[in-house]
């Protein structure tokens, strides 16, 4: 008999742990920042360590709160939209367990010190060969529900979990071809600048694919819901769709400027960075303008704040990211703490800000209730995290121009201005800033993770929700 | 300098850029409808799913589009100047190469003369020139401070060069090699050869030799232990040998420490000091022999001061 019911539970579970690795992952940002500025802040245990936590961190903060909220938010928006529950359900569990065992492995063999020493791919081949099998697992789940939908056309959201799932199979599956020589130790298959340009073209990519376009599929579904208003523009959607898409694989070389790297690959970086703003802002203006006719929501609703202002920190991000590929203007913030302050702009205004909004939305429905437990919590959570990233992006900015000059200043008997020592110094209030405002951000989880717990406890868990008389799309 | 091993790629990545271009905005285009008219509504696009979730059949806004168009034609015209698709080098023959070697010519060219009267006099008096000692002390924090700290004086395994103690000697020669050369500093491991009870001997006879504080019994234990296994090195009454690098031990300067527990660490575990060749830091360019000047005079200053 045909199911007549959605699958909520693999979507909670993904989006409880969105909120624990998020604080998970943010905690350890937070306690790098201080390490920046209070090197002994661990007593020297190589566990804890920066060059261990820093994988760590970034880890748990894209693969862990980013992936799991991907999970979540895919799983809930395919069946939805194809009004069918999801395909495979012992897949689906599968995904859960094995995408939580990942990042268990994460947690221990990071600080342990085992290393493939790829930046955003560090974790070693045994654990690769787990990401794979999860990831094949997620796309036959993922497409077998839209193969099986009810309505005919395929919701924008799909398109964008569709391309994300598909890329990152292939940037995974080539960037981490290694050659085992132990259980924890294996060496990459590729040497040289060859080994620079496929792990830029991996992580560059990593940013285009999971962190961009996977989170406009979510962006997709709840600024229209959320609003209450019709996406702005179908044909917007298809042109910023394809073009993102298809420009974002050539910008990998821009990670690469002025190095061994051929002149011509670093030109063709650069270019197609250029091209890419406009797919981007596509993305944006699709977002905002959505909310057009319905301003005046953004006053009293701070899920929509949330979603808003991260298209808003996207939009900035995107101009950013081509800005610092042009070759001379990467000849000053490459290196430099700017790169810093660019990545967080992104990761947490856009990324974190539109996950969270779309858990404020997805997660009472997962409780049988309609809204939050604390609309006013939400509102605090709003200006704690808005403010953080500022202070965050803002001091990094300052931080990573001021280095920039101050590397290159030259006297005129042509010795160098400042010593790497005297940088440092200049560094320590801005990364006392940046503690400031990350810690905020992370306070700001804090206050999630309450809200949560109280619409969890006054709520009801729902495994199954009723699927809705067929509106045939 | 070709990058490609056949002349297939360089032509691969050239009409794959081109088509790309091209095709974007052959693409763009395409989907580019008539604006709507002052005060017309855009229409519903006859979609729904789950519910509510539609579309609008708004246009592509023409800023936006004016947008694309324009980073189109700049990647163009940038590929026709600049290097970028496959071996084509570009209307302005710019390479990344060239650039840098261009910026050393100019720099070269540019400081020769701050160098050159310097170059003329010998290290006491540049040492005594207060704008080479400015310039110096530039270079000093540049390439050295690392190690030897902002103010000279060192750290744990990393030499004081302000004390007027010298493990390889401290005159203007013997710096110009130091820094030239680089140092390799080793002393073997004798935890082994000496068992621990000897180790702790050992250490409490060199803490003597200082007149450091130490218990007489096992002193008096380690000195054979000691003229037979580390008075090679550092001479059977402890005054160090220059040429090794090996330190005196009868002095207060302790390299890695001079408690008991450190002394006996170097013992056991032997140590390893690396200061590396100014091959490695100073660049390679013509101007390498003025800071190597430069640097020693700096350094021999250092010392001379009170």
């Amino acid at each position: 008999m045909e199911a007549t019911t959605y699958n909520y539970k693999v979507v909670r579970q993904f989006a409880i742990m969105t909120v624990v690795w998020g604080i998970v992952g943010m905690l350890v940002g937070v306690v790098l920042a201080a390490q920046l500025i209070w090197p002994d802040l661990t007593f020297g245990i190589e566990w804890l360590s920066y060059g261990r936590l820093r994988p760590l961190h970034t880890n748990a903060v894209i693969f862990a709160f980013g992936g799991s909220g991907l999970f979540a938010v895919s799983y809930y928006i395919v069946q939805r939209t194809c009004q069918v529950r999801l395909w495979a359900e012992k897949l689906a569990a599968f995904t859960f367990w094995g995408w939580t065992a990942v990042i268990l492995l994460a947690a221990v063999t990071l600080p342990m010190g085992y290393t493939s020493s790829k930046e955003y791919a560090e974790l070693e081949w045994p654990i690769d060969i787990l990401i794979t099998l999860v990831w094949v697992a997620y796309a036959l789940v993922f497409f077998g529900t839209i193969v099986k939908r009810k309505t005919k056309h395929i919701y924008v959201s799909n398109w964008f979990f569709g391309a994300y799932i598909l890329t990152i199979a292939i940037l995974h599956i080539v960037n981490s071809a290694e050659l085992p020589v132990s259980l924890t130790k294996s060496y990459s298959a590729y040497a040289g600048v060859q080994d620079a340009m496929v792990q830029w073209w991996y992580g560059h990519n990593a940013v285009g694919f999971f962190l961009t376009t996977a989170f406009l599929g979510m962006m997709y579904y709840f600024i229209p819901k959320q609003a209450g208003r019709p996406i702005y523009s179908y044909r917007l959607s298809v042109v910023h769709f394809w073009s993102l898409n298809f420009v974002y694989m050539w910008a990998g070389p821009h990670h690469l400027q002025y190095t061994a790297l051929p002149d011509w690959a670093q030109s063709l970086g650069m270019v197609f960075s250029l091209i890419l703003l406009a797919p981007s802002w596509g993305g944006m203006m699709n977002g905002i303008m959505t909310l057009s006719g319905a301003w005046h929501k953004l006053r009293t609703d701070p899920i929509l704040k949330f979603l808003i202002t991260a298209m808003s920190f996207y939009g900035m991000s995107t101009f950013e990211g081509p800005m610092m590929s042009v070759k001379t203007v990467n000849a000053l913030s490459h290196y430099t703490e700017w790169t810093i302050g660019h990545v967080h702009s992104g990761a947490l205004g856009w990324v974190a800000m539109i996950t969270i909004g779309s858990m404020y939305y997805l997660i009472p429905r997962l409780f049988g209730r309609e809204s939050m437990y604390s609309t006013k919590l939400i509102e605090w959570h709003f200006w704690w995290s808005t403010i953080g990233v500022v202070l965050y992006i803002a001091s990094m900015w300052i931080a990573g121009v001021a280095q920039g000059l101050m590397w290159r200043a030259a006297n005129a008997d042509g010795t160098l201005t400042y010593s790497f020592a005297q940088v440092l110094n200049t560094m320590y209030p801005f990364y006392g800033i940046r503690l400031l405002g990350g810690a905020l951000f992370f306070s700001g989880m804090l206050l999630m993770a309450w809200n949560v717990w109280k619409t969890a406890r006054m709520g009801r868990v729902v495994n199954d929700a009723a699927i809705p008389q067929a509106v045939l799309a | 300098m070709s990058d490609f091993t056949s002349g297939f790629w360089p032509l691969y990545i050239s009409v794959i850029t081109a088509l790309s271009i091209i095709g974007t905005w052959v693409f763009i285009r395409s989907q580019t409808t008539r604006k709507l008219q002052p005060g017309e509504k855009p229409e519903l696009i006859g979609h729904t799913w789950d519910g509510d979730l539609q579309d609008f059949d708004n246009p592509l806004p023409r800023w936006w589009l004016g947008l694309f168009y324009g980073t189109l034609i700049f990647a163009a015209v940038y590929l026709v100047l600049w290097p970028g698709m496959g071996n084509y080098a570009g209307l302005l023959g710019w390479t990344s190469l060239q650039e840098y070697e261009d910026e050393v010519k100019a720099a070269e060219a540019k400081f020769q003369p701050v160098y050159a009267g310097f170059m003329k006099q010998d290290v006491a008096t540049v040492a005594a020139n207060p704008e080479a000692h400015a310039i110096g002390r530039n270079l000093y924090l540049t390439y050295c401070s690392q190690c030897h700290g902002s103010d000279a004086a060192g750290a744990k395994g990393f030499p004081n060069l302000t004390d007027h103690d010298w493990l390889y000697g401290g005159d203007a020669d013997t710096i110009r090699a130091t820094i030239t050369d680089g140092r390799a500093g080793m002393m073997p491991a004798m935890g082994e050869a000496l068992g621990p009870e000897g180790t702790k001997e050992v250490a409490n006879y060199v803490l003597s030799l200082s007149g450091r504080k130490h218990d007489a019994r096992l002193a008096s234990a380690g000195q054979q232990k000691f003229a037979d296994n580390c008075a090679a090195c550092h001479m059977p009454d402890g005054s160090g040998m220059a040429a090794m690098g090996a330190p005196k031990l009868t002095d207060k300067v302790w390299l890695y420490g001079g408690s008991e527990a450190s002394i006996i660490e170097s013992i056991a575990k032997g140590r390893n000091g690396v200061m590396p060749a100014s091959s490695q830091t100073l660049g390679t360019t013509s101007n390498r022999e003025a800071k190597l000047h430069l640097l020693t005079a700096y350094i021999y200053g250092l010392s001379q001061q009170k």
